[in-house]
């Protein structure tokens, strides 16, 4: 029991250091990307191909001043960023990162924290991250500012609905609010049985819903420099915005891993009941690939960035209520239907 | 008015399901993107690589010497009415005794001095001077400057060095350069 906390402990640790260098290098990678599909280098003057980058822009925003306007409400113009940066974190902790490690005898599942819930805790987290900017956007007393919260607020609470009901699809399937269940569910045809080829339409509905949770591009309305100054984060400086673009990109981590799991099939890769090695190498490869798969979608959140123009708001309520929320009940409906009629 | 026949009359359907549904087209933009991604880049990493010049470029200004060392510039002033930025001025001298080592003519220019900021490198000195004494070389850039008082070349700096003679190439027939 004791060595099983041990290792949590320093599990725990290792996830979050691990999250925090993907976000960090994350924002290194947007820079680089939007270079590349632009026909342009990106930033490569700091260290080999540009690589300490975020180490000079961490210095930099830790240089600038620290500026909170006199007209806001202090105590939830701090409080914004941290909410932002918290929940952003919080996530990661059920997330099953490899199936586990048996070691003298011992099994240690390579996840933060084994909750049957585990969806239903991502859900709750992921709601709660629209306080951040809600707070942060109301706190600073700006109109614009508050422009962006209500953008955000009122765009996360319309695609949770469709985002929830994607994934009711799959706990019906899977029967299990377990995310790790999930990823054993999806363990079939060697490692290739993904829930993408069984729902493919709550896939793209729930990858959809998911840019527009992590208020990326073509649904940054909540932070378009061209009408609304900067949203949310227009009164922040300092380390304070940078929490706010650093808690972006962690969400945009989490979320990769999120869709991974629920749909690409998390840890399991083609041909891992056929290799070999041992349950313990299986468990290591499996997670190198899971990383692979969240580097992905990372780089896919990037990539659609660049290619798509941000929605008008008006659009953006009309897909999210008219369109995808539709399209997730009647995803359910098929589902039940086809669970009921085959009786699996 | 019909102005020509290549005008288009534009209709506006109502967009079909395929169009509605976004998708295809977000596949054929992504597609698109990532064509650019592969795409070799223009970039020219500066400091490291620096750009190669045309023959015909025309860079900083220097005074030639000739043959034996002796400044050619014979302060005649056709430079600077040639000049259309006006960034040249001159103080002429006569040539004393004795000094027939460094300068050509029985004139020399005691003061030259062109204004780079005023400079637009046009090359129509060049192609004034009777003497081919100035000269835009092809291969050096006029640097940065920090301070006003760089910005103005005299002599000292104008003048090509007796014994490291500036990049030639003097392929120049009658004042004017070819494409080598």
């Amino acid at each position: 029991m004791e060595s099983v906390l041990i290792f949590k402990a320093i599990f725990i640790l290792v996830v979050f250091g691990i999250t925090l260098l993907t976000a960090t290098y994350s924002t290194l990678a947007e820079r680089k990307v939007a270079g590349f599909l632009q026909d342009r280098l990106g930033p490569d003057r700091a260290g080999p191909y540009g690589l300490l980058q975020p180490l000079a822009d961490a210095v930099k925003m830790f240089f600038k001043e620290e500026f909170i306007p006199s007209s806001a409400n202090k105590w939830l113009f701090i409080a914004g960023p941290s909410l932002a940066m918290l929940t952003a974190l919080m996530t990661s902790a059920v997330v099953p990162f490899g199936d586990s490690i048996i070691w003298d005898g011992q099994e240690f599942k390579l996840q933060g924290m084994e909750i049957n819930i585990g969806i239903l805790y991502v859900f709750g987290i992921v709601s709660l991250g629209v306080y951040g900017i809600m707070v942060g956007g109301w706190a600073s007393n700006n109109k614009f500012s508050l422009l962006g919260a209500i953008r955000a607020a009122s765009q996360n609470i319309s695609y949770e609905l469709a985002m929830g009901l994607s994934i009711i699809a799959i706990m019906m399937m899977t029967g299990s609010l377990d995310l790790n269940a999930v990823v054993k569910g999806q363990a079939g045809f060697h490692g290739m049985a993904w829930n993408v080829f069984y729902q493919p339409l709550a896939c793209i509905i729930f990858i959809v819903c998911a840019f527009a949770e992590c208020n990326r591009t073509p649904f940054d309305l909540p932070e378009c420099e061209t009408e609304l100054v900067g949203g949310y984060h227009t009164e922040y400086s300092s380390m304070k915005l940078g929490l706010y673009l650093f808690s972006e990109y962690t969400n945009m981590f989490v979320s990769s891993a999120v869709i991974s799991i629920l749909f690409f099939g998390g840890y399991n890769f083609p041909g891992q009941d056929l290799l070999p090695f041992s349950h313990n190498v299986i468990t290591i490869i499996g997670a190198a690939v899971f990383f692979g798969k969240i580097l992905f979608f990372i780089f896919f959140f990037m990539w659609v960035r660049w290619t798509l123009p941000r929605f008008r708001y008006d659009q953006l309520m009309g897909l999210g209520w008219k369109s995808l929320l539709p399209l997730a009940i009647v995803n359910v409906m098929i589902t039940g239907a086809v669970i009921l009629l085959t009786g699996k | 008015m019909q102005l020509s026949n290549r005008s288009k009359k534009m209709v506006v359907k109502p967009m079909t399901l395929k169009e509605r549904m976004y998708l295809p087209a977000i596949a054929a933009g992504l597609g698109i993107t990532i064509k650019h991604f592969f795409r070799k880049k223009p970039t020219i990493r500066y400091p490291e690589v620096k750009r190669e010049f045309s023959p015909v470029f025309r860079g900083l200004h220097v005074l030639k010497r000739d043959d034996l060392g002796r400044e050619r510039c014979t302060a005649c002033g056709l430079c600077a009415v040639a000049c259309p930025a006006e960034a040249i001025t001159m103080i002429s001298a006569e040539r004393k005794k004795g000094e027939e080592g460094l300068y050509r003519e029985e004139k020399y220019a005691e003061v030259y001095e062109i204004n780079m900021l005023r400079c637009i490198f046009c090359g129509l000195c060049e192609h004034a001077c009777p003497k081919a004494a100035i000269y835009l070389q092809p291969d050096v850039m006029a640097p940065a400057f920090y301070s006003r008082e760089e910005v103005i070349y005299g002599k000292d700096r104008l003048v090509e060095n007796a014994d490291k003679r500036a990049n030639a190439g003097l392929d120049r027939v009658n004042g004017v350069r070819k494409l080598s």
